[in-house]
């Protein structure tokens, strides 16, 4: 067990009230504050603690998109992963970027590294896809152990407790393979600035999908993004004598 | 046991093409059709043309029975085999590849719970296709509604794709009626098993509440009931009215309750009505879960309970009584809910 890879995402702050643009082309970006995917921060805490373990030699972060994104794989190092990959998309490219793009970029990455694992966020905030994992394992015909709420090595093997519509399941595969991680499976660690600071020195190569031999070719396009319907406004009450005669009043009970 | 549906659609486009499409659909492991597969068939229809179920598991005969009658199912596809304990993607993977390769469907979905969203998109990685993930809407059998950052947005995509792949989201569709449908079953050869991965064990919460995403009445408690113990109240609430009891983000991660409670972006969608929150913030990932996004405009009214007048999920209520929800004590709930009994 040698080399781990985390994928990590730059998004819109959580906190963030997004809008959608007047012209309805998408979600407005520009000027709002952005930070690291809250589920890729737990891929990485996860990474690090399997590092701190001594079951794993390094860490690399990767992220792809704009310049703008080494900011997030800086955060990453702070955190303690060992060297970062700067995947440079941008433009078109960057707005079309998908799921299945990004795994092609994480399937060459893995070979070239010669990765044993690759520890995702489950889904990202934006899109809410939930997807990439998934592609990355099938690309490289991996196993995959998504919405992962624990993580035990195994020798040549991981169990992998998963997240699951009622409940828990639990599952073993062989390595290599790829994990996302679900909310429960840990708690980030804050950077600490000194950490922060060490990060600085820390390396972070360049690259395009080309020099991969990816095509980012996307066939699904957006045609165009809306708000929800607006709720009507709300009523408030004093008492639950008022609610339930407010309720009566309007039919409800 | 999985069940997988195609579908076909014929004379759409040009007359020398036949278009068909694939549903994945789930079974519990208790045998029993999973509720989210009629919904998934009713997006699958909504897309025009056939439409068949692939079934997989290591005993099929028990579901194909019942989906047989579904309305709107042409036919069935079995493939039964020991190494599909567990439904792993992994496994049944191959199958899809397998059964698209022989029939050469136009669409292929599934409902967007865990098992779909784990299996389809690995399956569409195999095909060099996207995934398009829980849509809501079926505009036509290239466009589709999705929502993005946490229901705040809808997003309108169209799909080129050779083969469109997606999870539905199960609250968004009705229903298929099981009854009225004739559907011929067909086995299908399983691929050898991958073997990459094994399944050991499910542990799943049993409840004889109703299951929360299809529920009518749902109680959701949050970091407010300051205890895993003092979610009593909701359930003595929720047995009363028959209701669902759900919770925040914010009480799981406490461990008040287990994570198949969570409502919210990434746990359930739920569209009951009312939804009553009790002890909630109104956290943005919270308020996806509850917002309504049924095709159909049903209104799903919100109740809150919190003592916290400026709490965000106020904005979401429509009734709002700023209490203590200790205060409301059980016998005032008591009350609340014996008046909803007599509708």
């Amino acid at each position: 067990m040698s080399r781990v890879l985390v994928g990590v995402k730059r998004v819109i702050d959580y906190a963030v009230k997004i809008r959608v643009k007047p012209d309805h082309s998408g979600v407005v970006t520009d000027g709002v504050k952005h930070s690291m995917n809250p589920f890729c921060e737990i891929a990485v805490e996860e990474a690090v603690k399997l590092k701190e373990k001594k079951l794993i030699k390094e860490v690399v972060a990767v992220s792809c998109g704009p310049t703008q994104v080494t900011e997030t794989i800086r955060t990453a190092l702070a955190m303690g992963c060992d060297r970062g990959i700067h995947v440079e998309v941008s433009g078109k490219d960057y707005e079309a970027m998908g799921p299945l793009q990004i795994s092609k970029i994480f399937a060459a990455l893995a070979k070239k590294e010669e990765a044993s694992l690759i520890i995702l966020g489950k889904q990202a905030i934006d899109d809410d896809c939930n997807q990439t994992g998934q592609m990355t394992a099938a690309l490289l015909d991996w196993p995959q152990g998504t919405f992962a709420s624990e993580v035990t090595i195994d020798g040549e093997k991981v169990k992998v407790v998963r997240e699951i519509d009622g409940g828990l399941e639990t599952i073993k595969i062989s390595m290599p393979a790829v994990l996302t991680a679900d909310l429960r499976l840990n708690t980030p660690r804050y950077a600490t600035l000194p950490n922060i600071m060490k990060a600085k020195k820390k390396k972070i190569a360049n690259m395009k999908p080309a020099d991969l031999g990816v095509d980012m070719v996307s066939r699904v396009e957006v045609l165009r993004v809306d708000e929800p319907p607006t709720r009507l406004a709300g009523v408030k009450v004093e008492t639950v004598d008022d609610l339930v005669a407010k309720l009566r009043a309007n039919g409800t009970i | 046991m999985f069940t997988a549906i195609n579908r076909r659609s014929l004379g759409q486009f040009a007359t020398l093409w036949r278009f068909q499409s694939t549903l994945v659909r789930a079974e519990h492991h208790n045998n029993q059709l999973t509720p989210i597969t009629l919904n998934a068939i009713t997006a699958a229809r909504k897309v025009g043309g056939e439409v068949t179920c692939l079934e997989a598991g290591t005993n099929c005969a028990m579901v194909a029975e019942p989906i047989s009658k579904v309305q709107g199912v042409k036919k069935i596809l079995v493939a039964q085999h020991d190494c599909y304990k567990g439904l792993l993607p992994e496994e049944l993977t191959p199958l899809i590849l397998a059964t698209q390769k022989q029939f050469n469907f136009t669409h292929i979905c599934a409902g967007a719970y865990a098992f779909g969203k784990n299996l389809l998109p690995r399956m569409s990685a195999k095909l060099d296709v996207a995934t398009l993930s829980d849509i809501t809407e079926v505009k036509s059998q290239d466009t589709f509604v999705r929502t993005i950052y946490a229901d705040n947005a809808l997003a309108t995509v169209k799909c080129n794709e050779k083969v469109k792949v997606f999870t539905v989201r199960g609250t968004s569709f009705e229903p298929a009626a099981v009854a009225g449908g004739r559907a011929a079953t067909e086995q299908v050869a399983s691929p050898s098993p991958a073997g990459m991965s094994e399944w050991l064990e499910q542990s799943l919460t049993k409840s004889y509440r109703p299951e929360l995403t299809s529920a009518k009445v749902v109680v959701s408690g949050g970091r407010g009931l300051k205890s895993g113990e003092n979610f009593k109240l909701l359930y003595d609430l929720a047995d009363k009215m028959g209701a669902a009891v759900g919770a925040s983000r914010a009480a799981v991660d406490a461990g008040y309750v287990p994570n198949d409670m969570q409502v919210g972006q990434t746990g359930k969608i739920v569209v009951p009505d009312p939804y009553i929150a009790v002890g909630i913030s109104g956290a943005i990932p919270h308020l996806a879960g509850m917002k309504d996004s049924k095709v159909q405009l049903t209104v799903t009214r919100v109740i809150v309970i919190n003592k916290d007048p400026e709490a965000p999920i106020f904005q979401v209520a429509d009734y709002g009584l700023v209490e203590d929800l200790f205060k409301v004590s059980l016998s005032m709930m008591t009350r609340l809910d014996i008046v909803i009994l007599k509708v």
